[in-house]
């Protein structure tokens, strides 16, 4: 049954960003390297959507799967696979390249080809970290990502670029090392560092423990979860365009990514344990990133608090354990992806206009620049749910999931806590509105803008395909929740599998 | 004939000694030196490779040729040969005694690859005696500097405590004798293992472990590091810095078994000092402004991280730790490659003088950056599958305190580590010129860069080499038996 396209095609994916780095560090003149980058991202992006059309979407298992010994001797094998939930974040990470490098297209002036080919290791990594089935070579990815990503905030950022840089890099660093020894502890327990032959397994509730706390400060770094959010500010403001969309697009979902590919299925009993610490955790960062958002006067601080808002309910869903919380808390992770992503482009492209981002120099902007204040518009509604855009399914799917579980017979937390997420919607609403109000109309005294040139066909192309997107899944969200489908079903039935188990003991 | 095909790579040092030695005679002939050196490292590889297969056991059994022993001779003779062309024209050493310094180099080079065979407690003496000596005349070279002779309190303090070191060694040695009545390793061993518990065999095994735990920078025999790599030239830094280690940890796998796999109490103590050296190297570590210092300490907490192997007190555990330290060899020359090019005439360097190295001489820079963040042990580095390793070796011996313990001071070690890249790679040089390389050290510096990333990406080989040595090794019986477990195997 298996091609060889099914062997090799991850693989491809993975590695040939690396090959496509070596290209470009070979290459003469920045426009060169610019348009190297950009067609090879670029096709790298087309045919990634191959995968969608020979995914199984009837099976929950891991597709195009792809085995072989790597390290004998300590047992880590190359082993790359897709299900469902993975196959939409590489989409995502693949679709979102061709943008990043656009976007950085005049924005970066200085090393364009060692920003290139930084771009291009990232987009390896990150490919990486979503394929890799087996943890050492999940760990090598997640791990790698860094030493690119702090490169692009440090050497193309902002003025406090080294704060920012440096920050982000312990920050992760610090919750990575205890992963690693969460990895070896399951390999001597269990003799294999193969994910898919670790989940579903029934391990003592303390081991159990130890694992997904390990686990957990990781991800919750990652993701970032309040209060571990404090690196993400200052790498989102401090970052190049393509960093911080990089960052918010798909380094944020890793975080997500890693309570359900490893959370969930691995340690379902710690992980039922601490749902009401993790689901309190969760709307006190709705809560804080709205009313930190609200008082921004930084366009991009504003964007970045509303990151931390937007993935408390993505972790609000997740921890709901039902089938339309996770649904949900997968959407609002490529819808995330998708929306901050554009309004960090926004961004970048009123900061190239006015060289600030403050909210006070761009406002009136809308005024003068009409196609700029539609896509503005369009996306900012996007980001606070707005009903017929992307965000509206995914919140609202996490909602009905989350509440379904709060109200639940068997509700591990109290009622008030559903309470306590409906002012995170409203703030939604008050932060973007009042950023979109000022930027677009703005008050009497306005700054001059009537010499600020309007987007460029670059820039549209840049947004068009995000565009695209926002309504895409806010108005037809079916074939989104059919590819993962399954694999959240099966999902479900591996996190209670083990914890229906160890009632019945 | 074959005898003498398995002493080829000794035999060839031997003959390159000799030769510089000729050299080193009336008028300095520094280039000759040097190109003699540089042959008798080539030579030294071809020879190591030759007789990499070689299984013999040499002057009355005190001389063991395993592969454990041959792939170490390789090392040595790969390292040597990079040592000699990291230290290019050596800068900062005086004029007139450069040819003595090749000479001396090869001489402690000659006795780190006779070490790694030595399997008797007399002849293991002379063969450190014989890698250390050489290394206290090393460190006393350097130029004198204006106002202050640093490299001359270094030199004093290297040998004081080397002495001492040495003769806490020869104190344990002298227990080990009393409680079995022989220097053979071989032979002490069974008789060893059976009353490993008592007092008196541990603290003779402790005591003897001093001398190593010099020459690898151990707590608490690690004082000498720091002020040795500040007061040595930077050459010369480079060479304490790595292949001593490797000898240190050549003869820790061939005295740790003499404890045996079941020794709660050593293995304790082995703990307790990794964790010493770990805090001890990587706190201080973060407060030091001299990348040379910097990398003392560092080089005080990898040690430490090594011990872990010894701690697991399992062939496993013995070549990861092995793993560790070649892999920790190129991270640091790579490290003190670089310190080497930036530095102006040989000066020590200041890791702000640093900034903007990747403007710089780009190629530098991304060595260092490969160096520094392999020290720091991320993926997909050779650090990180060393630490892996180390971590597996522990944790399947129920170590998980320490791996915790272990993994905290990674992250510690990740702050200081970053202070170098920060320096490097997001600072302006402001108005400093920029670095021209020459052709050798490109060479170099790639070859570091690609042997970090091998090592890093591909370890089964040379893991799997390592483990079967120190199987070999670790099951030291009389030399006939030897040869009879290898044909059953």
């Amino acid at each position: 049954m298996t091609t060889p396209y099914d062997h090799s095609v991850l693989t491809l994916l993975i590695f040939s960003p690396l090959a496509a780095a070596a290209v470009a560090a070979c290459l003469r003149g920045e426009n060169a390297v610019r348009w190297w980058t950009l067609a090879f991202t670029t096709v790298a992006a087309v045919f990634s959507l191959t995968l969608y059309g020979h995914f199984d979407v009837s099976t929950a298992a891991f597709q195009f799967r792809y085995t072989v010994p790597w390290v004998g001797s300590l047992g880590i094998h190359y082993d790359v696979g897709v299900d469902g939930i993975s196959l939409l974040l590489v989409l995502l990470t693949t679709l979102m390249m061709p943008l990043c490098v656009l976007c950085s297209w005049s924005y970066i002036k200085t090393r364009v080809r060692e920003f290139m080919i930084c771009l291009l290791i990232m987009e390896t990594a990150m490919i990486g970290v979503f394929c890799a089935l087996d943890f050492v070579l999940f760990f090598v990815f997640w791990e790698a990502m860094l030493i690119p990503m702090a490169m692009l905030i440090g050497v193309w950022g902002g003025p406090r670029k080294i704060y920012a840089a440096l920050k982000f890099f312990i920050y992760t660093m610090a919750g990575s090392v205890f992963l690693l020894v969460a990895i070896v502890a399951l390999r001597i327990h269990e003799g294999t560092f193969s994910i898919p032959d670790l989940m579903g397994k029934t391990y003592s509730s303390s081991f159990q423990t130890w694992v997904f706390l390990a686990f957990f400060i990781s991800f919750a770094i990652k993701v970032p979860m309040f209060p571990f959010h404090t690196w993400l500010p200052a790498a989102h403001v401090e970052a190049p365009t393509a960093g911080s969309v990089i960052l918010a697009s798909i380094l944020l979902k890793m975080g997500t990514y890693g309570f359900l590919r490893f959370s969930l299925p691995i340690t379902p009993d710690a992980a039922a344990m601490f749902t009401p610490y993790i689901l309190w955790l969760s709307v006190a960062g709705i809560l804080y990133g709205g009313l930190t958002a609200l008082a921004q006067p930084d366009l991009k601080k504003l964007v970045a608090y509303s990151s931390v808002a937007h993935m408390g309910f993505a972790t609000f869903g997740i921890f709901a354990m039902n089938t339309l919380g996770l649904q949900g808390a997968v959407l609002v992770m490529i819808n995330h992806g998708v929306t901050t992503g554009a309004l960090f482009i926004m961004v970048g492209i009123i900061y190239e206009r006015l060289h600030s981002r403050e909210l006070d120099r761009a406002a009136g902007l809308g005024r003068a620049l009409p196609i700029f204040a539609v896509f503005v518009g369009v996306f900012s509604l996007s980001s606070l749910a707005f009903p017929g855009t992307n965000s509206f399914i995914g919140e609202f799917l996490v909602m009905a999931g989350g509440f379904g579980r709060i109200w639940a017979a068997d509700s591990p937390v109290p009622k008030v806590l559903a309470v306590c997420v409906v002012p995170g919607v409203v703030l939604a609403a008050a932060y973007m509105f009042r950023m979109l109000q000022r930027v677009v109309y703005g008050g009497t005294k306005n700054p001059d803008h009537s010499l600020v040139a309007d987007l460029r066909p670059r820039e549209i192309a840049t947004l068009v395909p995000l565009l695209v997107f926002v309504f895409w899944i806010g108005l037809h969200p079916a074939p989104f929740i059919r590819v993962m489908e399954k694999s959240v079903a099966h999902l479900i039935d591996q996190s209670r599998h083990t914890t229906a188990l160890a009632g019945n003991r | 004939m074959t005898a003498s095909a398995a002493f080829l790579p000794e035999l060839v040092f031997l003959l390159g000694a000799l030769v510089v030695f000729g050299f080193t005679l009336g008028e300095s002939r520094v280039r000759q030196a040097r190109n003699a050196a540089l042959a008798t490292a080539a030579a030294a590889i071809l020879a190591a490779v030759f007789s990499l297969g070689c299984h013999e056991s040499l002057f009355q059994d005190a001389y063991r040729v395993d592969i454990f022993s041959q792939t170490l001779k390789l090392a040595f003779s790969i390292g040597f040969g990079l040592i000699l062309l990291l230290s290019g024209g050596l800068g900062d050493i005086r004029e007139e005694v450069k040819p003595e310094y090749y000479l001396f180099l090869t001489i402690s080079v000659l006795g780190l690859l006779m070490l790694s065979s030595a399997i008797e407690l007399i002849t293991l003496v002379v063969c450190l005696e014989l890698s250390s000596f050489p290394l206290f005349l090393l460190v006393a070279m350097r130029r004198e500097q204006e106002g202050h002779r640093m490299q001359m309190e270094s030199a004093i303090k290297y040998i004081m405590f080397g002495i001492a070191a040495n003769g806490i060694m020869f104190f344990g040695f002298s227990y080990l004798f009393g409680l079995t009545g022989t220097t053979s390793l071989p032979v002490m061993m069974p008789k060893l293992v059976a009353i490993a518990g008592t007092p008196a065999a541990i603290a003779g095994l402790a005591l003897a472990l001093g001398g190593i735990f010099y020459k690898l920078a151990i707590f608490p025999f690690q004082f000498w590091t720091p002020d040795v790599y500040q007061g040595a030239a930077n050459e010369t830094a480079a060479l304490i810095s790595s292949l001593p280690k490797l000898g240190g940890i050549a003869i820790l796998v061939r005295l740790v078994c003499l404890a045996g796999p079941d020794s709660p109490t050593f293995a304790l103590l082995l703990a307790m000092l990794a964790v010493a050296s770990m805090m001890y190297g990587n706190l201080i570590a973060l407060v030091q402004t001299d990348f040379k210092r910097l990398l003392g300490f560092s080089g005080i907490a990898h040690a430490g991280y090594a011990l872990i192997g010894f701690v697991a007190l399992s062939e496993e555990g013995a070549a990861a730790a092995m793993f560790y330290i070649l892999s920790y060899l190129l991270m640091v020359m790579a490290c003190f490659l670089v310190i080497c090019r930036v530095s102006r005439d040989g000066a020590n360097l200041k890791i702000e003088e640093l900034a903007g190295l990747h403007r710089r001489s780009p190629l530098l820079a991304v060595t260092l950056a490969v160096g520094v963040f392999a020290l720091a042990g991320l993926p997909p580095f050779a650090g990180f599958m060393g630490k892996l390793s180390l971590l597996k070796a522990a944790l399947a011996k129920g170590w998980l305190a320490l791996v915790i313990i272990v993994m905290i001071n990674a992250a510690i070690a990740v702050f200081y580590y970053l202070s170098v890249v920060r320096e490097s790679w997001f600072r302006d040089p402001g108005d400093l010129p920029p670095i021209r390389l020459d052709g050798p050290t490109r060479v170099l510096c790639l070859l570091l860069i690609g042997g970090i990333l091998a090592l890093g990406i591909a370890p089964s080989p040379v893991l799997d080499r390592l483990r079967q040595g120190v199987a070999q090794a670790t099951h030291l019986t009389p030399a006939p038996a030897v040869a009879v477990v290898g044909q059953t195997r």
